[in-house]
């Protein structure tokens, strides 16, 4: 063979590798269009929920179990209209509970709704519904994972407040209570990195408060003892609520004698809630002289 | 050529950011000390750590990307060179078995792809290791810790693959004959034995990864290596990756066989490559049939785990990538079908049945459209107006699981007949019983066919769910009963069958574009299902005991996933290009200049 019949050649097979590698992109390009063409959703990772406990209602608690039940919960997942497990968002629960409670086949301890739902989350397999037990267990086995383990790991504050979601969403009477304190993380389940909820523990009560603004760097108070703000024991006997109150939301309407003005942060009425700041008031006006 | 095999079991849905590097906050609650496993082998208790962001390098480019590319790659060309000697193994058999040399030849022409590829493994899985030690240091020391002195087990057997590897390949035409012939085939055998070992060894850390066993909840390893092992999923995916290596092996050669029969302007040399790539696909398809039965072995694994999991990838936020999967394998089926029709042109004897080839593509068309039809919508207020609610009243029932899994049971019973058909092409039955062995087979397809419908449609639609899932046990059964049985019966009704003339070679260029696109969807496919499975662990690396906390812990959405599908796979090829031109490059020879210049003159 002469030199152009391999420059032919080396042509032609040149030419084959080109259409072989157009026809493989234009194939992928294919597939990659469809992918776009669909919905595009990601998978977001449940976000820890920085709850005010000093400022929180029932309704925010609510809203909390709602958001729960959808997002970290991951409850929807089942819980939906293609019937894999019980729709129950569509039942009404309390009645649900009160009917499965005096079913004979309810091996549990809880002796109303609130105690059934936490059960039901903790232990799913004390009461299976019929239709929905493990393949081959004949409802004895439920598949649902309990809520307080990995993956899920919801905390007794944010199982309670799926169980008020499920008592209001159908104007039940809620018959949890309010928490007053961030629980503690799960064991062996703590994170290293720093909880936002935890940034809230306790805020509450008036030490709690104290500690969060930083109070006692300034003034002198309890047992701690300060010169650059007014000494705050004995605050009760010198001032009355609405003035405790207005030197906090606006503490250079009434400057001290003896203090300049200026001093104090103007920023407490944007910082605090309105429970925060009324533990607050009702805290210093107790503090009268010779406590 | 050190490395790693098959690290990519480790890998995808991994992540990085940010500075400092801190160890591992890792003894357990139990107290740091040393802990007794149901072997009786005395371990450290040591907890997974739980990591914060600050505690993931970052080096200034997206962590899971460079691991989800390397992971990617090294798992292609891994399932490729495990794939390869088993089915070689099976061929050089064949040739020995049938005193035929062309086996023999095209077995270890095979084999000589597959050892360029063997390298490139072995870099890619290198670079791989370097990368999750480099970026998720305290993952990898975890795993580490929990896999113990199995690593070193994995790494020896990878000494031991290489050395029966080159042994097999090189000793190939030196024992070619004879009682040496022997020597040479339980080569054979122990390359696939190691090969197939360290693919299980490395499944053991992806479904690890997946279902973690042998540890307790804080990730104290509690079991033996063994236990650690041997979790719910493992089995599954086992025989999963199993036959979809040998599938996608299959489809890469025939790919090469496709290139080379192009390129070839020898008659001889075209007839020799067009056998290739019908044997080639023929072992693809082979492989790939049985897949989706054991995929559904493997999902209901995870529903079994974690019902959780599994809606997860099946119902939940994954669940619209199987769109995609259903044109990938629409796209495999169309081309694997589409390449034996064509194939039956070597033959006179196709005339026979080339009428019955346009019902097969309705009916392939047909169930490519329910598979790829999608059962919700985004859609506006006035759309749904329009449709008189959010589910189209015909496409909405076509959009669930009975209707698909009717679609691609008949697919597959379809693409048998096809095969069938191919196979009959360029035989002439003599056997009296003839008649008789037509008329049952044409019965088990019209039974198979109306049981994987009224199963589909009765069980789908009229009974509750707890049926549904039973249904589709029915209709793999109806499958597997026509492949089975058309098998036998073509077996026995074709012994000493007269052969009608038939000519390798005399096939259309276009056909071998089949044979193209077979690897290119199967390579998508493998990136599709490996993004599945690693996404269904959601925001862990170790599901349920140890979280992930990086900056791409979350599922990303299915178009990013497919853009990274598209750039694998055109590395992937593009590589593949780099392998088919070294093979060729060892055959070629330049000519002398007195030769050159004999030509000229």
């Amino acid at each position: 063979m002469n030199r152009s019949g391999f420059r032919r050649i080396r042509l032609q097979r040149g030419s084959i590798l080109l259409r072989v590698a157009l026809f493989s992109v234009a194939l992928t390009l294919v597939f990659t269009l469809v992918a776009n063409m669909l919905p595009q959703v990601e998978g977001e990772v449940p976000e820890e929920t920085e709850i005010d406990l000093a400022g929180l209602t029932m309704d925010d608690f609510i809203a909390l179990g709602e958001g729960l039940f959808s997002g970290k919960g991951t409850c929807t997942l089942c819980h939906n209209n293609l019937g894999r497990a019980p729709d129950i968002l569509q039942l009404n629960m309390d009645e649900i509970s009160r009917q499965r409670l005096a079913d004979e086949r309810y091996r549990g301890k809880a002796s109303n709704t609130e105690e059934y739902l936490r059960e039901s989350m903790l232990d799913p397999g004390i009461y299976v519904v019929r239709g929905y037990g493990k393949k081959g267990t004949n409802d004895s086995e439920s598949p649902m994972p309990a809520v307080d383990v990995a993956p899920i790991l919801l905390n007794p504050l944010e199982i309670d407040a799926v169980i008020a979601f499920m008592q209001a969403k159908d104007g039940n009477e809620v018959s949890v209570s309010l928490p007053s304190a961030m629980p503690p993380a799960p064991a062996g389940q703590a994170d290293s990195a720093p909880s936002p909820a935890v940034e809230t523990v306790a805020a509450d009560s008036p030490a709690a408060l104290l500690r969060k603004y930083a109070c006692s760097a300034c003034h002198s108070i309890a047992d701690s003892v300060s010169p650059v703000g007014p000494d705050l024991n004995g605050i009760g006997d010198r001032l009355d609520r609405a003035q405790i109150s207005e030197s906090i939301i606006d503490p250079n309407a009434t400057i001290a004698e003896g203090f300049a003005a200026g001093m104090m942060p103007d920023t407490f009425a944007a910082q605090m809630t309105v429970r925060e700041l009324n533990i607050l008031v009702d805290y210093l006006a107790s503090q009268k002289a010779g406590q | 050529m050190t490395c790693v095999l098959l690290l990519a079991g480790l890998s995808i849905a991994v992540s990085g950011d940010a500075s400092a590097a801190t160890t591992i906050p890792a003894v357990a609650e139990a107290g740091a000390g040393i802990g007794e496993s149901a072997d009786g082998s005395q371990r450290a208790a040591i907890a997974a750590p739980k990591l914060s962001r600050a505690d993931y390098p970052n080096i200034g480019m997206s962590s899971r990307s460079i691991v989800w590319i390397l992971a990617q790659m090294h798992l292609f060309f891994a399932a490729f060179v495990l794939a390869v000697p088993l089915f070689v193994l099976v061929i050089e058999w064949i040739g020995v078995y049938t005193g035929d040399e062309r086996y023999d030849d095209m077995a270890h022409e095979f084999m000589k792809i597959s050892m360029t590829a063997y390298s490139i493994t072995a870099l890619f899985g290198g670079t791989l290791a370097f990368a999750l030690f480099l970026l998720y240091p305290q993952f990898m020391t975890y795993m580490m810790h929990v896999f113990d002195s199995q690593v070193l087990v994995y790494a020896f057997l990878f000494f031991a693959e290489s050395g029966f590897l080159y042994l097999y390949y090189y000793s190939w035409y030196r024992w070619r004959y004879g009682n040496a012939k022997w020597v040479h085939l339980t080569l054979g055998l122990m390359l696939n034995v190691v090969g197939t070992t360290l693919l299980l060894l490395a499944n053991a850390w992806a479904t690890f990864m997946m279902a973690p066993t042998g540890v307790d909840s804080a990730g104290v390893v509690t079991g033996g290596i063994w236990e650690i092992m041997r979790g719910p999923l493992w089995n599954p995916i086992n025989l999963h990756r199993f036959l979809a290596n040998i599938a996608f092996g299959g489809a890469v050669i025939g790919a090469y066989a496709a290139y080379n029969f192009l390129a070839s302007t020898d008659r001889a040399a075209r007839a020799h490559y067009d056998w290739m790539g019908y044997t080639a696909n023929f072992i693809a398809i082979l492989a790939f049939l049985p897949l989706p039965f054991a995929g559904y072995w493997l999902m209901a694994e995870i529903y079994a785990y974690s019902q959780q999991m599994g809606i997860t990838a099946m119902g939940g936020i994954l669940a619209w990538l199987f769109i995609v999967q259903a044109v990938l394998i629409g796209t495999i089926l169309l081309a694997g079908n589409y390449y034996l029709w064509s194939g039956m042109s070597r033959s006179e004897g196709s005339k026979r049945y080339t009428w019955l080839i346009k019902y097969i593509a309705v009916v392939l068309v047909a169930c490519f459209l329910v598979w790829v039809t999608p059962h919700t919508l985004i859609i506006s207020a006035d759309e749904m107006k329009l449709m008189g609610g959010s589910h189209h009243s015909i496409l909405g029932p076509l959009g669930i699981m009975p209707a698909k899994n009717i679609a691609v049971n008949l697919m597959l019973i379809f693409t048998f007949l096809s095969f069938q058909l191919f196979r009959r092409a360029d035989k002439q039955v003599t056997v009296s019983w003839a008649g008789f062995g037509n008329a049952l087979m044409v019965c088990i397809y019209v039974v198979a066919i109306v049981n994987v419908i009224f199963a589909g449609i009765y069980y789908g639609y009229f009974t509750n769910t707890v049926y549904k899932v039973g249904s589709s046990v029915m209709q793999v059964v109806s499958t597997l009963v026509v492949i089975i049985a058309g098998v036998t019966i073509d077996t026995m009704m074709f012994k000493g069958a007269k052969k009608l003339p038939s000519e390798w070679g005399k096939v259309s260029n276009r056909a071998q574009y089949a044979l193209f696109a077979l690897p290119i969807a199967f390579t998508w496919l493998m990136a599709l299902m490996g993004y599945v499975r690693s996404s269904v662990r959601t925001h862990w690396h170790v599901y349920t005991v140890m979280k992930d906390n990086s900056p791409d812990n979350y599922i990303p959405a299915i178009g990013h996933a497919g853009n990274m599908m598209t750039i694998v796979t055109l590395l992937f090829l593009l590589c593949v290009l780099f392998i088919f031109w070294i093979s060729s490059l060892g055959d070629s020879r330049q000519p002398g200049p007195a030769l050159i210049k004999a030509g000229e003159t």
